[in-house]
C-alpha cells in the first residue's frame, strides 16, 4: 500500500471532528504538581505524540485518557462522554508489554474478545488475524516467557487490536527495544495505523520517533508538567530520518525539549 | 521421548549421594561394633538391620497399618485445611473489610507453634481419630491461607490495568486474572501446608495413638527396638520424597508456563 498517497487523501487534521478532548486537566500527586491546566483537542484518526522529558507527566496524562487515573481538575472527553473508567473502546499498549503470562500468544490476543462472548472459533480466527498482522504467525502457542521483547510487544499490539477499540493508547510501548527492533516495528505501526485508522496517542521520549510517526507532536513542559508547543508535521509518509524537513524539525523539538531538561537541572 | 534420558545425570548423582551415606552410616556403625567400640552398638544398628525391621513389620501387617493410619489422617486433615485455607485466603484477600478483621487474628496465632495446642486439642477431642485430624487442620491451614492471601493481594497491577483496558469486568478480573495469577502462590501454599501435616502427624501419634507411623516409632522406643524407630523414620522419609515428586508434577503441569520460563 502507498502510504503516502492515502495520506494525503486524508482531511486536514483541523477539518477533523475532536475524538479526544482535554479540557484544562490538572493532576495533583499529594503536594506534588504532575500536571497543571491541560488543554488539547485530538482529531479523529490522529496520531499524536506526546513528547518530553522524564517527569513532565507524558504517562500520567495518558493513564487518564485511559481511565486509570482521575484528573484532580478538569475533565477528558472521548467522543463527547467523560471518561470515568478503563474502557474496551480505548485499547492500551504498556512499555512492559504486560502480558498474561500464563496464557500463550493466541490466547492473549483472545482476551478481548473472549471478554465479549464471542465463540471459541470466532476468538481464534480474530486472534490468528491480528497475529498475523504483526508478523507472528506461527508464534501462536509460544508463552510470553519464551517471546523476545520485540514479540511480546507485538503481542501486547495484536490484543489491543483485536478488541477493535477506537483508541489506542501506548506509553513508550518501544523504550525497551534495540534500535533495529524499534524502527521495524514503527514502520509497521504506520501501516496498522493506516489499515485501521485509529485515534492513536503515543508517547515517547525519542524526537526522531515522534517526527517519523505523528500527525501531530505535543511537547510537554516540566514543573509542573504542561503542554509547551504543538506541531502538526506536515512532511508526507514513508518519512526519511535524512530528510532536510525532518532534520529541520528534529533540530527545533531538540532545543525545546532540552530547554525543559535544564530547568529540570537548575532546579 | 528422551525425556527420562535428560534426568540421567542427576538421578546417578543422586543415587551416589545416598550411596555415599549409606556407606558412612555402615562404616560407623561396624567400624564401632567392632573396632572402636565407642558407644554401645545398640545404638546404632547397620542399614541392613533398618531394611530386615522393615520387612519383619511388613510380613506381621503392622507397618502397612501404620502407614496407611498415618496417610489417612494427612490426607483427611490437609483436605480440611486445603478447602478452608484456599476459600478464606480468596475471600479475605479479595474483600478489604475481611482482611482488615481477620489478619490482625491470623498474625497473632501464627507465630504460635501448633505442637503447643496439640495436648489442648487432646483434652477436647479425645484420643480418637478426631483430634489428630484437627490438629493437622489447624497446622496446614497457616501455610495455605497465608501464602493464598499473598497471591491475591499481590497481583500484578499492570494486568489489572492491561484486563481493564480490554473490558474486563469485576466477575472477569477475578476468574480470568485475579486467580491464574495467584495459582503459583496457591500451589506454593498448598506443598508447604502438605509438608507441614506430614510434619506434625508424626508428633501428634508420638503422644496420643495406638496406630500410625509416630506410634510405631514411640512403641519401639518403649521396647528399645532402635532398628524398628529407624526403620520408622525411613518409611516416613520415603513416602515424603514420593508425595513431593507427585506434587512437584501436578506443578509442573499445572504451571505449564512458567516451566517453559524456566527452559
Ligand atoms: N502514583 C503516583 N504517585 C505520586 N506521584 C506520581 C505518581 N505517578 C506519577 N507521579 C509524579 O508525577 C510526575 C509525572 O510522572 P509521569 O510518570 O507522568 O512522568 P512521565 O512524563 O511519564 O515520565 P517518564 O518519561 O519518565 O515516564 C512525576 O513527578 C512523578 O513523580
Ligand atoms: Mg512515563
Amino acid at each position: 500500500m502507498d502510504i503516502a498517497t492515502s495520506l494525503d487523501a486524508a482531511p486536514d487534521l483541523a477539518m477533523r471532528p475532536t475524538k479526544i478532548s482535554i479540557r484544562g486537566v490538572g493532576k495533583v500527586f499529594g503536594d506534588n504538581v504532575a500536571l497543571e491546566k491541560v488543554d488539547l483537542d485530538l482529531p479523529e484518526n490522529s496520531f499524536t505524540c506526546l513528547l518530553g522529558p522524564s517527569g513532565c507527566g507524558k504517562s500520567t496524562l495518558l493513564n487518564m485518557i485511559a481511565g486509570f487515573l482521575k484528573p484532580s481538575s478538569g475533565q477528558i472527553l472521548v467522543d463527547g462522554k467523560e471518561v470515568t473508567a478503563p474502557g474496551a473502546d480505548r485499547g492500551v499498549v504498556f512499555q512492559e508489554y504486560a502480558l498474561f503470562p500464563w496464557r500463550t500468544a493466541l490466547d492473549n490476543v483472545c482476551f478481548g474478545p473472549m471478554l465479549k462472548g464471542k465463540s471459541k472459533s470466532e476468538q481464534r480466527a480474530i486472534a490468528m488475524k491480528h497475529l498475523a498482522t504483526v508478523g507472528l504467525a506461527g508464534h501462536e502457542q509460544k508463552y510470553p516467557g519464551n517471546l523476545s521483547g520485540g514479540m511480546k510487544q507485538r503481542v501486547a499490539i495484536a490484543r489491543a487490536l483485536a478488541n477493535d477499540p477506537s483508541v489506542l493508547l501506548m506509553d513508550e510501548p518501544f523504550g525497551a527495544l534495540d534500535a533495529q527492533t524499534r524502527e521495524v516495528l514503527q514502520e509497521e505501526m504506520l501501516r496498522i495505523w493506516e489499515q485501521d485508522r485509529k485515534t492513536v496517542v503515543f508517547v515517547t521520549h525519542s524526537i526522531s520517533e515522534a517526527i517519523f510517526l505523528a500527525d501531530r507532536i505535543v511537547v510537554m513542559g516540566t514543573r509542573p508538567g504542561c503542554v509547551k508547543e504543538v506541531v502538526d508535521p506536515q512532511l508526507s509518509h514513508p518519512r526519511e530520518r535524512t530528510d532536510a524537513d525532518f532534520i529541520a524539525l528534529e533540530r527545533h523539538l531538540k532545543h525545546l525539549v532540552r530547554a525543559e531538561v535544564q530547568k529540570l537541572g537548575v532546579h | 521421548m528422551s525425556g527420562w534420558k535428560k534426568h540421567l545425570p542427576g538421578l546417578a548423582g543422586a543415587l551416589f549421594s545416598i550411596a555415599i551415606f549409606l556407606g558412612f552410616w555402615l562404616f560407623i556403625s561396624y567400624g564401632n561394633r567392632f573396632w572402636f567400640k565407642w558407644f554401645n552398638p545398640i545404638l546404632l544398628p547397620t542399614p541392613m538391620e533398618v531394611l530386615q525391621a522393615g520387612v519383619n513389620s511388613y510380613r506381621s501387617g503392622d507397618l502397612q497399618r501404620d502407614i496407611w493410619a498415618s496417610l489417612s489422617r494427612v490426607f483427611q486433615g490437609f483436605a480440611l485445611a486445603s478447602v478452608a485455607g484456599v476459600f478464606l485466603g480468596v475471600a479475605v484477600g479479595t474483600w478489604k473489610p475481611l482482611e482488615r478483621l481477620v489478619e490482625p487474628m491470623v498474625e497473632m496465632l501464627r507465630p504460635i507453634p501448633p505442637l503447643a495446642f496439640l495436648p489442648m486439642m487432646v483434652l477436647w477431642f479425645g484420643i480418637g481419630e478426631l483430634s489428630k485430624i484437627a490438629f493437622i487442620t489447624y497446622a496446614a491451614f497457616f501455610p495455605i491461607f497465608t501464602t493464598t492471601l499473598e497471591g491475591i493481594k499481590y497481583v500484578d497491577p499492570l494486568l489489572i490495568r492491561a484486563a481493564s483496558s480490554l473490558g474486563a469486568s469485576r466477575m472477569d478480573m477475578f476468574r480470568h486474572v485475579v486467580l491464574p495469577a495467584a495459582l503459583p502462590a496457591i500451589i506454593t501454599g498448598l506443598r508447604l501446608g502438605f509438608g507441614l501435616s506430614f510434619f506434625v502427624i508424626v508428633a501428634a501419634e508420638f503422644i496420643a495413638a495406638d496406630s500410625g507411623l509416630g506410634y510405631l516409632i514411640n512403641d519401639a522406643r518403649t521396647f528399645f527396638l532402635v532398628s524398628q524407630m529407624l526403620m520408622g523414620a525411613a518409611v516416613i522419609g520415603i513416602i515424603g520424597f514420593f508425595v513431593n515428586v507427585g506434587l512437584r508434577a501436578l506443578e509442573g503441569r499445572l504451571l505449564r508456563w512458567r516451566v517453559s520460563v524456566r527452559a
